[in-house]
């Protein structure tokens, strides 16, 4: 059998077989469904009761009858009861809360409470202002003594949302949410990260292992140590790979599983739902017409963009990069790793290695923001920080050409790369003893074969 | 025909020379003996002879012919600085290392079976190699170093963390390798060794071959002027102008004295004066220990250089 595969195989295993690998690619996925499954409970638990709230208000009856009852809650107006008397009486009565409106209310923001025993949803609350708020502007605007202001304020009520159309070369309009867009770019800019920080430290490690426990001179008068390193390099992405898939159809699997047979229907509805009434929460021109409708029409607009979204090239982009990211920075940590001794010596070499990714990692962040300025564009071209950066400017659009340029630099870099870390890597595994410098590792490079 | 030959190699590093035209010829079938200080050159000798660095200057021949990368099949490479994963089970991790060297698994499998027997580590086959013992972890790498039967195998100092015993049973095994039809370099401080087991050394100070030959014949040139005697009853000899005693010790009824002869002596007229003493039972040339060789060669040739 060829001797690379043989340590290819020998990675993989020693590694996959360990208690550590079995424990942390089983519980992540439980961990991360309880990230999934967990909001979805609580709120099932807060949301499922129907909820009668008592309103109160000093000095008049201006809000009679303005906060509309929805689905979850009746809102009941009491007259002629102070809050001191109902206060600590409500939940007797049946009530969930009070809502007390001072009047002051036209004057001062906070001159509303609800008075409750527990913490109310935020969808409640966001309802209750809206409601209390439209009926303040209005009752402002009464005093202008406009004509027929009631009719000009249904006219002006209006909903915006805005649908963002990109035209490309031939003219074709393609409909983007910048939000489906931002989405992937955070989420590829940060698994990029992770990833190629999370193996390429392994590779290390395990340069560190083989040197220190002083077998690679034996290995290495079998194989050529550039095997030696490209095989560990090589067993360790297997290893990713495989924690990776199964992390993913764990996650998948637990999540559904416990959709379908823990969670009612009607709490799936709302976890779904869960995204526009945050949403509601913004400072919208949210009108008294239609929500539901608006809500439909936004879930439909999100995946007509997500659909528009060139999947193919999103998908071959981070397979791409991920694949040229890792073989760069762990070309690179096992050069550092076969020129210290120990770990704790690993530190002064680190820095110049870690500064590119974090870079990336900030400006893949900035690139969300504004996915076509200059910073954002160099980085998505250089090497260093082009696996992370331009996984995550690619969902909005990125020419071909800037792809094309990046990914061949990529591909030059890796070559000279793996061939300086070899270089490196082939003294410094043999070298005991004296703590290494940067110099040292320059007349490294030079050495003869 | 030598199996290996190495002709006038020289390798530098950034600030120093590790080989300064070096030469070496090992016979087919032969223990050959790389001695030196620390720091003079065997290390990076021997890991040139294993393809691990190569050469600035000059050729290295195994089989008459300048060496080939496939070569390392037929090479059996103990370092000085040797250790195994720790977290691997011993079995698999001999295994591996086994079949890096271009065994398949079956054979691989089969021979380990049979050197697992032969050290007495077979009970250990299962087990992690961070729960053995240091002169077990060099069992299973002695082991795994002999099984592919390689024509050359190279020992850098393969006693230490022996006890006495399992030192006897490594130095049977290195015998009966070369009565098998290998040939081995064996690098050692240890000169005990090298008397019992070497058949040439070659030692090399800073960077240099300084002396170079078969065992006995080296012995005997280092011999300079000294006899040892062995007489019956106690007898201590007067030393005369032909020679002085150095030392004399009576023991079971038998003497042993040790004397030097003077630089123009004739051996006949000691030997006159030795069976006038007493009963002589034997009369020999003393033949001094490698370790004094060792120590007197490189200390002159240190000398000599710091005079320069």
């Amino acid at each position: 059998m060829n001797k690379t595969s043989l340590i290819i195989q020998r990675e993989y295993v020693t590694r996959v077989r360990k208690k550590s690998f079995i424990i942390m690619t089983l519980l992540t996925p439980l961990l991360l469904a309880l990230i999934f499954v967990v909001p979805a409970l609580v709120m099932s638990n807060n949301d499922k009761d129907f909820k009668k709230i008592a309103v109160i208000e000093d000095g008049g009856d201006l809000f009679k009858g303005v906060i509309p009852d929805t689905k979850d809650a009746e809102f009941v107006y009491l007259t002629n009861t102070s809050l001191s008397d109902i206060k600590s009486t409500f939940s007797e009565k049946g009530y969930y809360g009070v809502l007390y409106i001072s009047d002051l209310v036209t004057t001062v923001p906070n001159a509303v409470q609800l008075i409750s025993k527990k913490q109310p949803p935020i969808g409640l609350l966001d309802h209750i202002s809206n409601s209390l708020e439209k009926e303040i502007e209005r009752q402002k605007l009464l005093g202008y003594n406009i004509e027929n202001l009631d009719e000009i304020l249904k006219t002006i009520n209006s909903n915006v949302d805005i649908q963002t159309i990109k035209i490309d070369e031939e003219g074709k309009s393609k409909e983007t949410s910048t939000g489906i867009a931002m989405g992937l770019a955070y989420i590829s800019g940060f698994l990029m990260y992770m990833l190629v920080f999370m193996f390429g430290s392994q590779v290390m490690r395990g340069v560190i292992e083989e040197k220190t426990s002083r077998i690679v001179e034996v290995i290495i008068s079998s194989v050529k140590p550039v095997q030696l390193m490209l095989g560990k390099i090589i067993g360790i992405a297997l290893v990713g790979l495989t924690q990776f898939a199964i992390w993913i159809m764990l996650t998948l699997a637990i999540v559904a599983v416990v959709q379908s047979k823990i969670l009612p229907e009607k709490t799936i509805e709302q976890v779904q739902q869960l995204p526009q009434s945050l949403g509601q929460a913004e400072p919208s021109v949210a009108g008294t017409g239609t929500p539901a409708a608006t809500q439909m029409t936004q879930i439909q607009s999100l995946f007509a963009s997500a659909m528009n979204q060139r999947w193919g090239l999103i998908i071959f982009a981070f397979v791409f990069y991920f694949i040229t990211g890792y073989l760069l920075y762990a070309s690179l940590f096992a050069a550092i790793g076969s020129a210290v001794d120990n770990e704790t010596e690993t530190q002064q070499f680190m820095l110049p290695v870690t500064i590119p990714i974090i870079l990336g990692l900030i400006v893949a962040m900035g690139t969300m923001q504004n996915p076509e300025s200059s910073i954002s564009f160099w980085f998505s071209i250089i090497p260093l920080t082009s696996p992370i950066v331009m996984v995550a400017r690619i969902p909005f659009d990125v020419p071909a050409w800037e792809i094309a340029l990046s990914m061949g630099l990529m591909l030059v870099t890796i070559v000279a790369c793996i061939w300086m870390a070899a270089k490196i890597y082939r003294t410094g595994i043999l070298m005991y003893g004296k703590k290494t410098s940067y110099k040292e590792i320059w007349k490294w490079l030079t050495y003869k074969g | 025909m030598p199996l290996f030959e190495a002709q006038n190699v020289t390798k530098r590093f950034a600030t120093q020379t590790a080989l300064d035209g070096v030469s070496i010829s090992v016979p087919e079938k032969s223990i050959y003996g790389l001695l030196g200080p620390n720091g003079a050159g065997k290390t990076t000798l021997i890991r040139i002879i294993n393809q691990i660095t190569a050469p600035d200057s000059g050729t290295v021949m195994l089989n008459g012919r300048p060496i080939k990368p496939e070569d390392v099949y037929k090479i059996g490479y103990l370092p000085e600085e040797r250790g195994l994963y720790k977290k691997m089970k011993v079995g698999e991790q001999a295994l591996y290392l086994a079949q890096l060297k271009g065994l398949t698994r079956a054979e691989a499998m089969r021979r380990l079976r049979y050197w697992f027997k032969k050290l007495e580590i077979t009970d250990w086959w299962g087990k992690k190699v961070e729960e053995l013992s240091k002169g077990m972890q060099q069992k299973v790498q002695f082991a795994a170093t002999v099984l592919h039967e390689p024509q050359l195998l190279i020992f850098d100092e393969p006693f230490t963390g022996f006890d006495p015993i399992n030192v006897r049973q490594i130095k049977d095994e290195i015998l009966f390798l070369r009565e098998k039809g290998a040939t081995i370099i064996f690098a050692t401080h240890n000169m005990g060794s090298v008397e019992e087991l070497c058949d040439n050394i070659t030692l090399i100070n800073k960077a240099k071959t300084i002396l170079e030959g078969r065992v006995d014949t080296i012995r005997q040139e280092w011999a300079g002027n000294e006899f040892d005697i062995v007489f019956d009853g106690e007898v201590t000899p007067s030393g005369n102008e032909h020679f002085s005693v150095i030392r004399s010790h009576f023991e079971k009824g038998r003497s042993n004295v040790r004397i030097k002869a003077a630089d123009t002596h004739d051996t006949n007229e000691i030997i006159r004066s030795m069976t006038a003493a007493g009963t002589v039972i034997a009369f020999n040339p003393a033949l001094p220990s490698m370790n004094d060789i060792f120590i007197r060669v490189v200390e002159t040739k240190n000398s000599e250089a710091a005079k320069n």
